[in-house]
């Protein structure tokens, strides 16, 4: 439905976009993360032909957005950073004309507003002039905007800023509700959000693809190293002494380094050489050395790992 | 067209619910209603000035004075520069507005062209523009009253405003398309129509070929006939050529952001 080949996008010489490619199937929900500055917002923007590319191509349903700017415009809803509202409109008369200049026919402009209204519950506030709406009431009337022609393909940079946490769940359940009749890209820099609505990740750094892939198979090609959580009563240093003994240990971090408690149950990070289970032996040398050993468990690699490794591996190779 | 419509009753809405259209109604037609009443008493004047010279001298049968030339004329000249200040106020925001609040975006991701949008802006200011000029028609009623003015050059003299109004306005949303800020929309497109309306005094100086074409550049020149009752082609064409060139000059910086890659 959208593919991104080898896109890249100047502002002058800085390179907002640099060579990026992926694919977004029909029907799915992708979720392009990125730090702030990351070049998400320029990729949206031109695939809703806002801006020109500087090279590479991009198709949405079929249309290149340069060539067939008006075909990919009929085809997409937009929901800006900023919602792009009429302060001196109301709610239904802003996605009354919203709805005809995406191309809505008069007959089915009314039952067009009021669906949408329905769907992201503006019904009660339809009068009301938008300057007067809380930001909360906004986002969703901005999130209105997007969906009152019925796109096929919709493209939503970070709809949950601003919103308190309840109203959150609600939009991320109406975006999740799209997924199947709508194909969905969906920026965030908050990783939670990713994982709970989409199925497919794109990751952006700098301007650059930094990983892609579903959440799963994301935090599979990232377990390099295999890590354990280990909660060991005893002092820090001696405990850390014999945790390095244990053969395939590669490195022991301990939460409270520093802090001069020296004494007290410590939380331990353990990376290990991977493929290789040293659990038992750790446990046993723990136990011989006669500290306590309270906890001890895998640790596996959440999203918000995955994003900041990433992030910061880029970082880093930058620097260096 | 349906798109046109659209962004035109946007565009008529939003004056309308703000207090801009009210404001510069007000404005206008105060400023014009005090020159008029001002232009009606000169001519009170002269004409009795005119009566007791001619009974001094002794002369039945003079000619009257004539309402057309003396009232008429003289109004629609100081309403032009009325219009010159106000014009761009109605438009600044046109695209300036759309700009900054980030409303530019939907507009130009939506499946609307460029001239579509334009034309939706432009007509939508005329017809506001078209509007608080025809209620000045009642100052005419007034002079209907109490004597007889020659409607024909009256009605021409509208035509012309029009067409004057048109031209101001297309150099208005110019001057707003090219800045997201609205004082310096204001600023661009008044700098431009008054360079424009003083545009012949150079001529005075320059040589043949180029007085001849400053000439031809300046807005009030071509608004005389038409005030005169003369309704020509030639000045038509240059008003519509006119509105027509610098409308194509704002879509091309409209989409000049399409072409920046």
């Amino acid at each position: 439905m959208i593919e991104v080949t080898n896109l890249s996008k100047y502002f002058g010489d800085v390179a907002a976009v640099a060579d990026i490619s992926f694919r977004v199937e029909s029907g799915q929900i992708l979720g392009f993360l990125g730090p702030n500055g990351a070049g998400k917002t320029t990729t949206m923007r031109i695939l809703t032909c806002f801006l020109p590319p500087s090279s590479g191509s991009a198709r949405v349903a079929g249309h290149d957005v340069v060539e067939e700017s008006m075909q990919v415009r009929r085809k997409i809803g937009y929901m800006p950073e900023h919602p792009p509202l009429y302060n001196d409109m109301t709610v239904r008369s802003y996605l009354g004309f919203v709805a005809r200049i995406k191309g809505v026919g008069g007959a089915q402009l009314k039952s067009a507003v009021d669906v949408t209204m329905e769907r992201v519950a503006l019904t009660e506030v339809e009068n009301t002039i938008i300057g007067h709406l809380s930001k909360g009431y906004r986002q969703r009337v901005g999130l209105a905007q997007a969906l009152v022609h019925d796109p096929p393909v919709l493209i939503l940079d970070e709809p949950t800023v601003g919103l308190d946490p309840k109203q959150i769940i609600e939009i991320r359940q109406l975006i999740k509700g799209l997924g199947g009749d709508h194909t969905v890209i969906l920026s965030t820099h908050i990783l939670p959000e990713v994982s709970m609505t989409c199925e497919r990740i794109v990751i952006i750094n700098n301007g650059k693809l930094a990983g892609e892939g579903t959440p799963e198979s994301l935090t599979a090609q990232l377990r390099e190293a295999d890590s354990l959580l280990a909660e060991i009563g005893g002092p820090r240093a001696a405990v850390r002494a014999v945790l390095e003994q244990v053969g395939g240990v590669l490195q022991v971090t301990s939460d409270g380094d520093g802090d001069g408690d020296d004494a007290g149950p410590g939380t331990y990070t353990i990376t290990t050489r991977p493929g290789t289970d040293v659990r038992e032996a750790l446990a046993r040398a723990v136990v011989e050395h006669g500290f306590a050993l309270r906890q001890l468990r895998p640790l596996d690699m959440s999203l918000e790992d995955i994003y900041l490794r990433l992030t910061t591996e880029e970082a880093s190779v930058r620097d260096a | 067209m349906r798109n046109m419509i659209a962004v035109y009753a946007k565009e008529m809405r939003s004056y309308f619910v703000s207090p801009v259209a009210y404001v510069i109604a007000g404005v206008f037609l105060f400023l014009s209603g005090y020159l008029f009443r001002n232009i009606l008493m000169q001519f009170n004047q002269w004409c009795l000035i005119y009566a007791q010279r001619a009974q001094m001298m002794n002369m039945s049968g003079m000619p009257s004075l004539n309402l057309n030339e003396l009232v008429v004329t003289e109004f629609f000249a100081v309403m032009d520069f009325i219009w010159l200040l106000v014009i761009p106020m109605l438009t600044m925001r046109l695209f300036a507005e759309e700009k900054k609040t980030g409303t530019i975006e939907l507009l130009l991701t939506s499946p609307v062209s460029t001239v579509q949008l334009l034309l939706g802006k432009f007509l939508a200011c005329l017809s506001l523009y078209a509007m608080i000029v025809a209620l000045t028609l009642v100052y005419f009623g007034i002079l209907e009253l109490y004597g007889s003015p020659d409607w024909g050059p009256i009605f021409s003299g509208y035509l012309g405003y029009l067409l004057l109004g048109g031209a101001f306005i297309s150099v208005g949303i110019l001057g707003s398309a090219l800045t997201e800020n609205q004082i310096v929309a204001v600023l661009v497109s008044f700098g431009m129509l008054l360079l424009l309306w003083l545009i012949d005094w150079s001529a005075s100086f320059a040589g043949p070929t180029s007085a001849k074409i400053l000439k031809y550049l300046s807005f009030i020149e071509h608004l005389q006939d038409f005030q005169r009752g003369v309704i020509d082609t030639k000045d038509v064409v240059f008003y519509l050529s006119f509105i027509f060139f610098s409308l194509f000059v704002t879509s091309r910086v409209i989409e000049s952001r399409r072409w920046r890659r």
